[in-house]
């Protein structure tokens, strides 16, 4: 059960700091953009820029750090992988350390650290959007950046009603697994001892129901949206329209100073 | 099978904005062979209450013992503690998950370690329990009517011999007569076999006819535990804590307001009816 309370992902933290009265285009936007300044640098001064960067905007936002840094918990296993991967695998730099054939170069312990640090840098930056914008605004947002692209057959309102459904029963199908889980605990289950296949065996009768409830909430949930005439996106208003304001515009000179300070700091240092 | 609670208290999401206190301060026990309601709004803690008697959920402060095991203690083996107090959730017919009807009711009683003749006999045993014909035993539980589901998810949890049964809502959301068909069979249980009966409800017509104690929580707090008789005397305050009482109860004492001479509460209809011819004999009616 401990493992379902750590996923932050599409957990919305509501607040009314700027960071969550920010336009949610300008938010997923600027995650896109961060993430391809991300990976266009490489450095270990810049990643700190950024850091200091995304600390900074996780004070502004007043979401609890703690629960920024929970969505680390389950990339722990990649970020380590990571980590060890490259320290064993890039032979670049002076050799550090020989121990039977597995060499040690420091050029693959920066490499390890580098990718690492980036990798988390990344979970940050898109935790901390999820848990400023609410699921509905984020799916608003998708949509109205993906329009333009609908004259190419993308079918955006469709795609941005399918991750609010996503991202809306995530927490339920979580509450729903754990309720599942007590009720076989009670008679007796066991998910923890015995070997990998037994372990899994002992999933089903979690599983099983799970799925069963999982499509019935689907068959309700479409029987309940034909009842109220939903037909797909074309001539649908908007109840919140999504504008930009003043602080779209400061939070994207942010971006760009930090940005280029980043890409400056990468370059001399 | 006794269950013992020492001031016991439990919060959700302890240390984030999310924290939610559940129970506070809770004193309780409970005796072998009782017939226990509790009752409650929703949102009160009831669920959270009885799901400590069998350590799903361990208190935040305080202790929980049953039979004579502190559910909090290290090392502590819950397996067959849960076992023995045998808990069916709400809307319980979610649970199941087997191809057959027999497979599912045999779970509980396989992860007891017992032979499969005496899972068999136990499968047989639960279903006529909870009055499903045996021949239900090899259809997919998935065919059958949200009642009948109910029943098996019950019976489910019988097969495990339990010594002491809770039940959490066990009639939310079925039709009259499935109600009346798993409270009475619950009630049967519960005189031929002598075992601790737990039923958390919020109706307090079901929990009036049945049990013999009455517990009352109220936003995580005990607020009444008694006799049926005494607890329902407080129609006043039940009421404002969103509760209410038995309309047999509820007929009576709107009549006492009036200056009528009745008893202040009865808990089933004949009751009120008896009370009530008697009260009119007295005012010189014939009839």
């Amino acid at each position: 059960m401990s493992i379902m309370k750590n996923v932050t992902l599409g957990q919305y933290f509501p607040g009314s700091s700027p960071v969550h009265r920010l336009d949610p285009r300008t938010k997923l936007l600027m995650a896109f953009s961060y993430i391809i300044v991300l990976f266009l640098l490489h450095s270990g001064a810049a990643y700190l820029v950024l850091a200091v960067a995304s600390l900074a905007m996780i004070t502004v936002s007043r979401i609890p750090l703690k629960l920024v840094l929970r969505g680390l918990r389950p990339i722990m296993i990649i970020l380590s992988l990571t980590l060890i991967l490259h320290i064993f695998t890039t032979h670049e730099g002076e050799l550090l350390v020989q121990f039977w054939i597995l060499r040690i170069y420091s050029g693959g312990v920066r490499q390890g650290l580098l990718l690492a640090f980036r990798l988390v840098l990344l979970v940050l930056a898109t935790s901390l959007l999820t848990l400023t914008t609410s699921p509905i605004a984020l799916t608003d947002g998708i949509e109205l950046l993906l329009k333009p692209f609908r004259k190419l057959g993308l079918p955006a309102h469709e795609l941005a009603m399918m991750m609010t459904i996503a991202l809306r029963f995530i927490p339920t199908l979580i509450e729903e697994a754990e309720k599942i889980m007590k009720a076989q605990l009670a008679r007796g289950a066991d998910f923890e001892s015995g070997g990998l296949v037994k372990r899994a065996k002992s999933l089903l009768p979690l599983l099983i129901p799970l799925f069963i409830s999982a499509f019935r909430r689907a068959d309700d949930l479409a029987m309940a949206m034909e009842a109220r005439c939903y037909r797909g996106g074309d001539s649908r208003t908007k109840f919140k329209v999504l504008k930009l304001t003043v602080l779209d515009a400061y939070a994207w000179f942010v971006f760009l100073v930090v940005s280029g300070v980043a890409f400056w700091v990468g370059r001399v240092l | 099978m006794p269950i013992r609670l020492n001031n016991v208290s439990f919060t959700y999401s302890q240390g984030t904005p999310f924290e939610r206190h559940a129970l506070r301060n809770v004193d309780l026990s409970i005796a072998d062979g009782e017939f226990v309601g509790i009752i409650g709004q929703t949102g009160s803690g009831k669920s959270t209450l009885v799901q400590m008697f069998n350590g799903l959920i361990k208190p935040t402060s305080g202790s929980v013992i049953v039979n004579d095991i502190l559910t909090t203690a290290k090392g502590v083996k819950l397996k067959p503690l849960r076992e023995q107090v045998g808990l069916v959730f709400q809307f319980a017919e979610y649970q199941l998950f087997a191809e057959t009807v027999a497979a599912d009711i045999a779970f509980g009683p396989q992860n007891q370690g017992l032979s499969p003749e005496e899972v068999c006999r136990r499968v047989d045993q639960a279903l006529v329990t909870v009055g499903l014909p045996v021949e239900i035993k090899d259809r997919s539980p998935f065919e059958l009517s949200g009642g009948q589901m109910r029943r098996v998810a019950v019976a489910g949890v019988l097969a495990m011999n339990p010594k002491v049964f809770i039940l959490d809502e066990p009639t939310a959301g079925l039709d009259p007569q499935g109600r009346d068909d798993i409270l009475s069979q619950i009630a049967k249980l519960h005189k031929e076999r002598g075992i601790t009966v737990i039923l958390v409800s919020h109706s307090m017509e079901d929990v009036a006819r049945l049990v013999d104690r009455v517990i009352v929580i109220h936003e995580g707090e005990l607020k009444y535990d008694g006799r049926p008789a005494d607890v329902f005397r407080h129609g006043a305050e039940l009421k404002s804590m969103g509760l209410g009482v038995p309309q047999a109860t509820e007929v009576l004492q709107q009549l006492r307001s009036r200056g009528w001479n009745v008893p202040e509460v009865a808990l089933t209809v004949e009751e009120a009816k008896t009370a009530i011819l008697l009260a009119l004999r007295d005012r010189g009616y014939k009839g």
